[in-house]
């Protein structure tokens, strides 16, 4: 009898007690109160460096004059050149850092992101043979983002296939086969950039390493609504993302509909990316760097990542942005070349970091 | 814990053959499952215990039979649906990023969830339930890889337990686990058999749980089902010497009157 005794608890009432700790858990799961109170201090931080991208820059304008007088230089420099491109910058860093969210949640790996997965450099790849075919035949402007959405699809696709043996998905092998599919299409990026007039080569190298240079409105629109459509997808796939987070078979078994979801951020990510690259080329570790710290400090439930990574993204690809073009004005950096300085050695600080902690990012 | 229950059949299979590409992993069982027993899945490695469990979650279509929950085909029920009536707790559970053990319980509601809804006070209370259950509420804001290999096992059956499930399927349930938490955890899932009528398979490679807390054993061997009944008919020591291979003792337990198992090698 001994054995038993030693640990049955005898039996429990059927009405347990109120569970005395409810308060204090609040930090330990997501609730609408953390929610809202997050996005409200991420937006207002985002939308005060977004008004100090429009004010600085490599020429001093007035704020008030140029909102005041529409025939002022201040006016044009600020509605023509430094917001669209100020907007521009907000869009691109959000949806690369929903992207690389997403992309993480969906092969449960903190180094998943665009770039890494060969996604970008895919639709970089359909965007510089749209560019070319744009400039040669006068085609239409919308081919290039068109192109590279569907070179990103097509890439994402090729890499999950590609790492996927024996259906089972090794994010190490996908990692790899990123790493691989990314050096090949920069090769073809090459290849194609060799084989063509070289009076391209200038703006086709700048604009691989990640510039945000004089975008119109018109642009800013377009990649405007495609981000948007893009997050309100993933938005709506959130909780999904957090099953996902236990396995594919656990998902399933808490009525995820894994083929379904994986579809989904195919194909919201591919249009993301596809966007971004299209106007910016293709612009390092902000897929990486945004969610990983937002992960750190606001703990990984992706229905407040999500959201908080578009903010954090905009934010953190302004501020890059205003750095590349004050630091050598009024010459200008590639803002990729920035975020990849600044990116590659937080992100080992990182690395290593979460290493001592022993606990997987 | 003796009586056969008179209870609904709710989850019942015929005749599953079921397998991996060319390999036949379980052919020809049969089994139902009833609210409220508690039914062990024993056999050797290979049996296609796993498997079993898989076909009964719905996880996994068999080439051959069916699965009816409460009469009606699984592959009918919407994904959802399902995880509101079955819960599965696999063998090995792995998190990816830093979630915290009550994160993870609370995804146990998400069955019960609308699109873009935060979990309510009353999932919530729901989750604390259950963790308190298993002893886990102090763990609740720690992150699930802090924890040992026992502990994530029991957040993993609390998560079960938050899905407030008919049917609850547990794949090597004492893996990992101490003495004093596999006691604990059959003592739960008794109580829930009880109360709550939850109907519970488990695969178990330690007869002695099996035939201590089960109201009734399958024992398999090579996809085969080679006895079922209460544990006293189906661990005997005939059965299982035919079905694991070596010798074993079989007795009673002193203490419980249970049957127990003891390898006793030949030499």
């Amino acid at each position: 009898m001994n054995a038993v005794k030693l640990s049955a608890g005898g039996p429990l009432p059927e009405a347990p007690a109120p569970v005395p700790a409810l308060k204090d858990l609040t930090r330990a799961h997501l609730t609408r109160r953390r929610v809202a109170a997050t996005l409200a201090i991420l937006t207002a931080a985002t939308a005060v460096i977004l008004i100090a991208g429009c004010a600085a820059g490599s020429v001093h304008i007035s704020l008030m004059r140029a909102v005041t007088d529409a025939a002022s230089p201040d006016h044009a420099i600020l509605f023509v050149a430094r917001m669209p491109r100020v907007m521009l910058g907000a869009i691109v860093g959000g949806m690369l850092a929903v992207v690389g969210a997403a992309l993480q949640a969906l092969v449960r790996n903190p180094l998943a992101e665009g770039g890494i997965l060969g996604i970008s450099g895919g639709g970089a790849l359909g965007a510089v043979v749209a560019l070319i075919v744009t400039w040669r035949w006068a085609a239409s402007a919308e081919l290039v983002p068109l192109c590279a959405f569907l070179a990103a699809l097509g890439s994402t696709v090729l890499v999950y296939r590609l790492a996927e043996l024996r259906g089972q998905l090794e994010p190490f092998t996908l990692l790899l086969m990123g790493v691989i599919l990314n050096a090949f299409w920069s090769a073809a990026i090459m290849l194609v950039n060799s084989v063509v007039n070289f009076y391209f080569m200038h703006s086709i190298v700048f604009w691989l390493m990640g510039s945000l240079e004089s975008p119109s409105w018109r642009e800013v629109v377009l990649v405007g609504s495609l981000g948007l459509a893009g997050l309100m997808v993933l938005l709506g796939g959130a909780r999904d993302m957090n099953l996902l987070s236990l396995g594919d078979e656990a998902a399933a078994e808490l009525g995820v509909d894994v083929g379904r979801l994986r579809r989904t951020i195919f194909i919201a990510t591919s249009v993301m990316v596809g966007a971004a690259v299209s106007v910016s080329g293709i612009i390092a570790f902000v897929g990486l760097i945004v969610p990983h710290v937002l992960r750190l400090t606001l703990g990984s439930d992706h229905r407040l990542l999500i959201p908080a990574s578009m903010l954090g993204g905009a934010a953190f690809l302004v501020l890059s942005d205003l750095a590349a073009r004050t630091v050598i004005a009024p010459a200008e950096i590639p803002v990729g070349a920035i975020t990849a300085l600044c990116g590659g050695p937080f992100f080992v600080y990182m690395l290593r970091r979460e290493g001592r902690k022993a606990i997987p990012l | 814990m003796t009586e056969t229950h008179p209870a609904a059949v709710v989850l019942s299979a015929r005749e599953l053959v079921a397998g991996y590409g060319t390999f036949t992993a379980l052919s020809g069982v049969s089994l139902e499952l009833r609210a409220g027993e508690l039914l062990a899945i024993v056999g050797p490695n290979g049996a296609g215990k796993s498997t079993l469990l898989r076909l009964l979650a719905g996880t996994m279509q068999p080439w051959r039979g069916a699965v009816e929950l409460r009469g009606r085909a699984i592959a009918s029920y919407e994904r959802r649906e399902l995880a509101r009536n079955i819960a599965t707790v696999a063998q090995e559970n792995s998190v990816a990023f830093g979630f915290t053990v009550l994160e993870v319980v609370l995804m146990g509601r998400a069955p019960h969830l609308g699109p873009f809804h935060l979990e309510s006070a009353r999932d919530l209370e729901i989750a604390c339930e259950a963790l308190d259950r298993f002893d886990l509420l102090g763990f609740a804001e720690r992150r699930i890889q802090e924890l040992s290999g026992g502990e994530r096992k029991r957040v993993f059956l609390a998560r079960a337990l938050a899905q407030e499930p008919a049917i609850a399927l547990l794949d090597e349930p004492t893996a990992f686990l101490d003495l004093r938490h596999i006691a604990e955890i059959f003592d739960r899932m008794r109580e829930l058999c009880a109360r709550r009528q939850m109907a519970v398979a488990a695969t178990l490679h330690d007869l002695n749980v099996a035939a201590q807390w089960s109201d009734r054993v399958i024992l398999l061997k090579h996809g085969h089902l080679a006895a079922a009944g209460r544990p006293e008919e189906v661990l005997t020591a005939d059965n299982l010497r035919a079905v694991y291979e070596t010798d074993l003792y079989v007795g009673r337990n002193p203490a419980t009157g249970a049957v127990a198992v003891l390898p006793a090698p030949s030499r």
